[in-house]
């Protein structure tokens, strides 16, 4: 009985996975043209996310500082 | 002789005209008024009371701010018949598509809790129960699609927009000083001085005329409605339309707290509403509905974004058009984003100070990002074909976008750090 149910959970999680590999296959090549202008555009994503994500941890370490 | 004819046939066009637009009108005015949701609402409130008339020149400035975001919106939906998170994927690859989809999630989950929050607030001021609130309101979000038809749940969508609008016949009734209002609201400056916390609610203003869902939302909502590209000067005017809506609701809700409750120390618009409740019970009651209806609307249209997203990505059946049966998971989806933002409201103790601030920080994390893939899509001639931005669109949008991100930003920063800004 439990062990039927274990394997339930896992093929409803697989499907999940199945479904997400699917969705980065059906995906996987941009199709926007990568001009300089969009590069540049997602790399100062990338930058700001990155500080934002700093930002984050920073607050996050300095509240529980003792 | 030809006079009668002539009169005849510019009466037929406009009538022709007026039924396309009442059929199109919808998707713009809806984003637009459910923009000033609770979190707007108390923003306004508590602008009012602080600075009185000072900001009214400001939320004049932001209708077209907001207009011309969400004008790309429109054409990138009525052309590529995409909702946006289903455009991130394919224009920029599966790690901007998740990022965008579950930022949008986590985003869209703690704003509905605000907008709990407004409406539990707001009905107790009426004696209703929090969880007899949150029950009635999952049930009637729930039962508006029940239908299947995407039209019927825009009209009743639009009555609740009509509701928000409450504000305007309400700010004649508490008699502002008109004079001064046009004198101090309506000329720009700050009189108040440019201060921290002058700053602060200045960004806390723009930071409230656009929010990420607003973009996906109305995209969606196009696409789901079947605009074409014929449509799109129709479905321009309806976010013009929109734009304004938004405006008057949030300069006369400014007057009637900066009027009746000038320079009180409150904290949101349910405490507004119950001060002015005391001086002017049908203004204070007024108040208390206009809450709750920004509330409904706000979990009406974000619960919906979100839905959409998921649909778009994993491939379920996701329109109103269609019955419960048929798309399961599209509603099934949703009730779920209701039921847990509801849920954490009703939770004794939950740190719901704490979720209203989180959500200006997390919403920071995907405005940028939305906000630049929206105009690099409208840059590209493949995508858009002749509805590509022109250089001035370019300038004006790139000019609205950089300023929103700095300001939010900022916002998010002084929201986690407060001693930095105020």
């Amino acid at each position: 009985m439990e062990q039927a149910q274990k394997r339930r959970k896992a093929r409803g999680f697989g499907r999940i996975v199945a479904k997400i590999r699917e969705v980065n296959r059906r995906y996987a090549e941009p199709r926007i043209h990568m001009s300089r202008g969009v590069k540049i555009a997602l790399l100062l994503l990338r930058v700001y996310l990155i500080f934002l994500v700093l930002v984050l941890a920073y607050k996050f370490i300095t509240s529980f500082k003792p | 002789m030809r006079l009668l004819p002539s009169i005849y046939y510019r009466y037929r066009r406009i009538r022709k005209n007026l039924a396309i637009l009442a059929s199109i009108i919808g998707p713009g005015i809806i984003v637009m008024v459910a923009d000033n949701d609770a979190g707007g609402i108390t923003t306004y409130s508590v602008t009012g009371a602080t600075f009185l008339y000072s900001f009214i020149w400001i939320e004049l400035l932001l209708g077209p701010v907001a207009y011309v975001c969400q004008e790309m919106t429109v054409r990138l939906g009525a052309i590529t018949k995409r909702g946006h998170a289903e455009a991130i994927f394919d224009a920029f690859g599966p790690f901007w598509g998740w990022f965008s989809l579950t930022d949008l999630t986590l985003t869209d989950v703690l704003t509905i809790v605000t907008e709990f929050i407004g409406m539990t607030a707001a009905m107790k001021i009426f004696g209703i129960s929090p969880l007899l609130t949150s029950i009635a309101v999952i049930l009637l979000i729930m039962a508006m699609v029940v239908q299947g038809r995407y039209w019927t749940w825009e009209k009743i969508v639009l009555v609740f927009c009509v509701v928000n609008l409450i504000y305007v016949p309400a700010a004649f009734l508490v008699n502002p000083p008109w004079t001064s209002v046009l004198r101090n609201g309506v000329v720009p400056g700050f009189p108040f001085g440019l201060n921290g916390t002058v700053f602060f609610f200045l960004m806390a203003n723009i930071g409230t005329t656009i929010a990420p869902w607003m973009i996906f939302f109305q995209q969606s909502s196009i696409v789901d409605k079947e605009l074409k590209e014929r449509d799109i000067k129709w479905e321009r005017l309806d976010t013009a339309v929109g734009a304004v809506f938004t405006v008057l609701v949030a300069i006369f809700l400014i007057i009637i707290v900066a009027t009746v409750l000038p320079g009180s120390n409150i904290q949101d618009a349910a405490q507004a509403s119950i001060q002015i409740l005391g001086i002017n019970k049908y203004v204070g009651a007024v108040m208390a509905i206009g809450l709750f209806d920004a509330g409904l609307l706000g979990a009406v249209c974000i619960s919906l974004t979100s839905s959409w997203a998921f649909g778009e990505i994993f491939g379920w059946a996701h329109s109103l058009n269609v019955k419960v049966t048929q798309a399961p998971w599209f509603f099934i989806f949703r009730l779920v984003i209701l039921s847990v933002a509801a849920g954490i409201v009703l939770i004794p103790g939950a740190p719901l100070v704490a979720i209203t601030l989180f959500v200006q920080v997390i919403a920071v994390t995907l405005l940028p990002a939305a906000l630049t893939f929206l105009l690099l899509l409208l840059n590209q001639e493949e995508v858009v074909g002749k509805y590509k931005n022109s250089l001035a669109q370019n300038i004006v949008a790139i000019a609205i976008i950089v300023a929103i991100i700095t300001l939010s930003t900022l916002f998010a920063i002084s929201t986690l750090f407060p001693n930095l800004i105020r």
